[in-house]
């Protein structure tokens, strides 16, 4: 059997027990097990990747299975892996495990929450492994439908209007998804739903030029796509941690994942004649997002445009269609991922004690809850590009790689969107010093404590991978270059 | 081809009309305090009945070829007959309220020969025979809308349904005869109108009108007018019939008969059937948003349903048959476990507004979760079987590409999704512990019922055996 197959059986398992459980302590427990299971599994999966990989060099994926599901369409469960989705996988266990974490504090209706929060795992895990089209896009949609159910129960402020919000704007963003794969299967003409089969071919430049904005733009809406973006800032806000976690973590880089795999690998025509436009959109994103963190007040709505400001950089840098910007957008999602999982997990914890998430309500946090703090510091400079975390690195590469371009659009584009680094520093600093220093606000706060173990675990388990990227930035870079080549060499 | 050969070759109807036959003098003869055992044995017969559909049968025709079955008419029979014994199965409690409890002999009656009149349209191979099918399925129909006797609403809903009934059939025939003076006296028989099927003025005409009828008793809009009412008024188990059953038979008589006696007209109607799906869905939709009641919510969602299971037919390709085949089998477990839970829920409290389900979960979570499974399916969310169904009638219509059809198809997907998260959302989210339905004990028959319609709802998608089994079947225009 396919080892890829227990990205999905593991978290299926993990639901049996959690429905079998009764107490809610157990199901917390068995949770972190399983999810440290989980993670287990992703990283064994490296070296078995580096294997499969030295046995054939030249293959577009490894670990490549088949089952032959719907013979009408040629639908297969095709699995298989690269460098770019092995990255993904590890990002994505490693949220969930952190997740899981973060949960402890959870109260109420703890067995529907967790397996909510599974089955979104499971979507998420499946849309990795997974190299056919339809099944791609059904563990996408898979990943949508708990969070209205996460978010509108176990929210927090205007839950149900976030969570409406969000489920159906991103349902309209697989609406269009939907009918640009159906698009892609018929105008290829061969009769799969391979992404690999279909890549070997060539899709006629007027199928490619109707049926590339409607992919590029259904997996936009995920990734924060301007103007598409504005269920974000409104659902990360209202969501439990550590779905904000799971979601800004790994959702949204299904976005850029799917852009990139699905719509510039199969459709690379169609991208070269919709560039101009969407790189304008993605630039406002860029922009856009920055500025909207620096005047809100809420800490997660400013995590949240930053997202939105971070994320609008992946798709920027995958349109520029060069190898060194791909790199620093595949960069950017693992290091955006950890970050903000950082950041999320940190205002939880302080919202948890607080009991408020107003900058202007809060000050001196330094003193109070000095770890905390600490972390929060560490998470803002990778966030603003400081060298040695993982947030310089991805940033470098894309502006690097984009500058490369020697015409005058997409270098002046580069320059405008380089100015975010510094409206990200503006934003970042003036939390920091708000909440963190300067006089404590309400004397109350002085009687709170500081963070306690489970949150030290999550928190210190993501600094390490935001280190580790930021001072060995050449060790994921390697494993993506490697597999960029087979997207780069269709352009 | 002897007199046997006739009979056997009409094996479903005469299984139903020997049920109906045994049921009559059943009821005649058991003694009244045995009324009960009456809903065991209707349901282990036809139970039976069902089994025997799933055998395969060849192509035969009878009568000359006035009654033809093929094996894609039989799986439509199958289909049909699930419908129908899930509503059976949810009836019960119905059945044992006072007023009804003495008549109850007749539901299974009256049911059973509409469904008799709904195999004879599907096997029809000649246009009085389907003209009888369409009038035996409406006839009886009217009586069990209107069987809650004391019921305003109920005999207002019998009204309304009886008098649409007869002016859809009215155009039906209309359109009918035109065919029979433009086919130049040469017979109603499928083959023969099919033959003469150019696109003269006076053939369209009959098409158009034929079309007309036949969306009236699919109640596609513009001529839905009559669903929310007639739904909201009826016995909700009676509602759970016509929504499904009722409606999936006449879409799969249409199918078949613009398939077989219309392919040469495809290029007129398609602008027909195209304007009906644009119209059905996004009206439904709209109207369903803004439904406080249940019964009416479902009728508009019902109407729009009915709109994607036509994308497949208009595709007009094998792949098309099979995938609407394919959407009314899913749509069947889905929405009849909606109203097994629905009529369930009336039953007990008599509660029927979205508003009453507030808080369900908190008292009754494995009813809520049914609910909230069956309503995604609907939405056309995985893994459920929904996602498939909706996932190939899209599929079918892209292969022709009618793009812009799908778009505003996969847009109202979304808006769909909006009203069917609201009952999740009361359900689920909506928290008021004063109003919220106590905790209900379901019988065994209605237990049965929700297995069977939510095991439909798992399995059906995932796996791919039956929707394979159906296009070995298919057909296209011919």
């Amino acid at each position: 059997m396919n080892f890829l197959y227990l990205f999905v059986i593991i978290p299926l398992l993990m639901m049996g027990g959690v429905v079998l459980l009764k107490s809610d302590r157990a199901i917390k427990i068995f949770m972190l097990i399983g999810s440290g299971v989980l993670l287990a599994a992703s990283l064994i999966l490296l070296p078995l990747f580096f294997e499969a990989r030295a046995l054939d060099p030249e293959a577009a994926m490894v670990m490549r299975s088949d089952i032959m599901w719907y013979e009408a369409l040629n639908i297969k469960l095709s699995l298989g892996i690269d460098g770019i989705s092995v990255l993904m996988i590890i990002l994505s266990a490693v949220i969930v495990f952190t997740g899981s974490f973060v949960s402890w504090a959870m109260t109420e209706q703890v067995k529907e929450y967790f397996l909510w929060f599974l089955l979104l795992s499971i979507g998420v895990f499946g849309f990795f492994i997974t190299v056919d089209l339809f099944s791609m896009f059904m563990f996408y949609e898979i990943a949508l439908i708990p969070m209205y159910l996460l978010i509108g129960l176990w929210g927090t402020g205007r839950k149900e209007y976030s969570a409406m919000k969000l489920t159906l704007m991103l349902m309209g963003g697989s609406a269009f998804l939907l009918l640009g794969i159906l698009g892609i299967y018929f105008s290829a003409g061969i009769n799969s739903m391979n992404i690999l089969e279909i890549a070997q071919v060539h899709i006629p430049v007027e199928a490619q030029n109707l049926f590339f904005p409607l992919t590029f733009l259904g997996f936009g809406v995920l990734g924060a796509l301007f103007p598409f973006h504005t269920w974000s800032p409104d659902g990360h806000a209202s969501a439990p941690t550590a779905v904000s976690m799971l979601h800004a973590g790994v959702l949204m880089k299904l976005g850029g994942y799917g852009c990139f795999r699905v719509a510039i690998y199969l459709m690379p025509e169609g991208a070269e004649t919709y560039t101009t436009l969407f790189l304008v959109l993605t630039g406002i994103s860029v922009i856009y997002g920055a500025f909207g963190a620096v005047v809100q007040k809420d800490l997660k709505y400013i995590n949240a445009y930053s997202s939105v400001s971070h994320c609008g950089l992946v798709l920027f840098a995958i349109l520029m269609l060069n190898q060194t910007a791909m790199n620093g957008a595949i960069l950017q999602m693992l290091s955006h991922g950890l970050m903000t999982a950082l950041f999320f997990a940190l205002i939880g914890s302080i919202y948890g004690r607080t009991h408020t998430r107003m900058i202007t309500e809060m000050g001196g946090l330094m003193k109070i809850m000095p770890f905390l703090s600490v972390c929060w510091v560490i998470a803002g400079l990778a966030s603003l590009g400081l060298p040695g975390l993982s947030g310089f690195v991805s940033e470098m590469t894309i502006f690097v790689g984009s500058f490369q371009h020697d015409d005058l659009f997409h270098r002046v584009l580069t320059i405008v969107a380089c100015a975010s680094i510094v409206i990200t520093a503006v934003y970042i600093l003036r939390v920091v010093g708000k909440i963190l220093l300067g006089p404590v606000q309400d004397k109350h706060h002085e009687a709170l404590t500081d963070a306690v173990w489970y949150e030290k675990i999550a928190a210190v388990t993501l600094i390490i991978g935001i280190a580790f990227i930021g001072l060995l930035p050449f060790l994921p870079s390697e494993i993506i270059n490697d597999s960029l080549t087979a997207v780069i060499s269709k352009l | 081809m002897n007199y046997l050969d006739n009979i056997l070759a009409m094996r479903a109807e005469l299984l139903v009309v020997a049920q109906i036959i045994f049921l009559i003098i059943y009821d005649l003869f058991a003694p009244k305090t045995a009324g009960k055992t009456i809903d065991f044995v209707s349901c282990a017969l036809f139970l039976v009945i069902t089994a025997v559909g799933f055998i395969p049968q060849a192509d035969v025709e009878a009568f000359g070829g006035m009654y033809l079955s093929s094996p894609i008419t039989e799986i439509m029979k199958s289909a049909l007959n699930i419908g129908v014994i899930l509503m059976f199965l949810q009836s019960k409690m119905w059945l044992n309220s006072e007023q009804i409890a003495h008549k109850r002999a007749e539901v299974y009656i009256l049911v059973l020969s509409t469904l008799l009149g709904m195999y004879l349209m599907i096997s029809s191979g000649h246009f009085l025979i389907f003209y009888i099918g369409l009038e035996m399925a409406s006839l009886p129909l009217a009586a069990l809308i209107a069987y809650n006797k004391y019921s305003y609403n109920s005999v207002e809903a019998g009204v309304k349904y009886i008098l649409m009934a007869a002016f859809s059939s009215g155009l039906l025939l209309f359109g009918i005869s035109l065919l029979y003076g433009s086919s130049g006296g040469a017979g109603l028989y499928f083959e023969s109108v099919r033959a003469l099927a150019i696109p003269s003025s006076l053939t369209l005409l009959g098409l158009v009108f034929f079309l007309a009828g036949m969306a009236f008793k699919i109640s596609l809009v513009p001529f839905h007018l009559w669903t929310a009412d007639v739904y909201q008024g009826a016995p909700t188990n009676i509602t759970a019939f016509l929504s499904v059953v009722s409606k999936s038979a006449a879409a799969f008589a249409l199918m078949l008969v613009l398939f077989k006696v219309f392919p040469a007209l495809f290029d007129y109607w398609e602008y027909v059937v195209y304007a009906l799906i644009v119209a059905s869905i996004t009206i439904g939709n709209l109207f369903a948003m803004r439904q406080k009641n249940m019964k009416r919510f479902l009728a508009y969602s019902s109407i729009s349903q009915a709109g994607y299971l036509l994308l497949g037919m208009l595709a007009g390709t094998a792949f098309g048959m099979t995938s609407a085949v394919y959407y009314v089998l899913v749509y069947t477990v889905a929405n009849l476990g909606i109203f097994a839970i629905v009529s369930e829920i009336e039953n007990r409290t008599g509660k029927t507004e979205i508003s009453d389900y507030n808080g369900l979960y908190k008292t009754n979570p494995y009813l809520s979760v049914g609910m909230m499974l069956f309503l995604f399916s609907l939405a056309g969310i995985p893994p459920f079987a929904g996602f498939f169904s909706k996932f190939f009638v899209f599929a079918a219509a892209v292969e022709k590409e009618y793009y812009g059809l799908v778009f505003i198809a996969l847009i109202n997907t979304v808006l769909s999704l909006y009203y069917y998260l609201l009952v999740v959302k009361a359900m689920f989210i909506g928290n008021d512990k004063i109003t919220a339905i106590a905790r209900l004990k379901t019988n065994g028959y209605t237990k049965t019922a929700l297995f069977i319609a939510l095991a439909g709802t798992l399995l059906l998608g995932l796996l791919s055996c039956i929707f394979a089994y159906i296009e070995d079947f298919s057909f296209g225009l011919m």
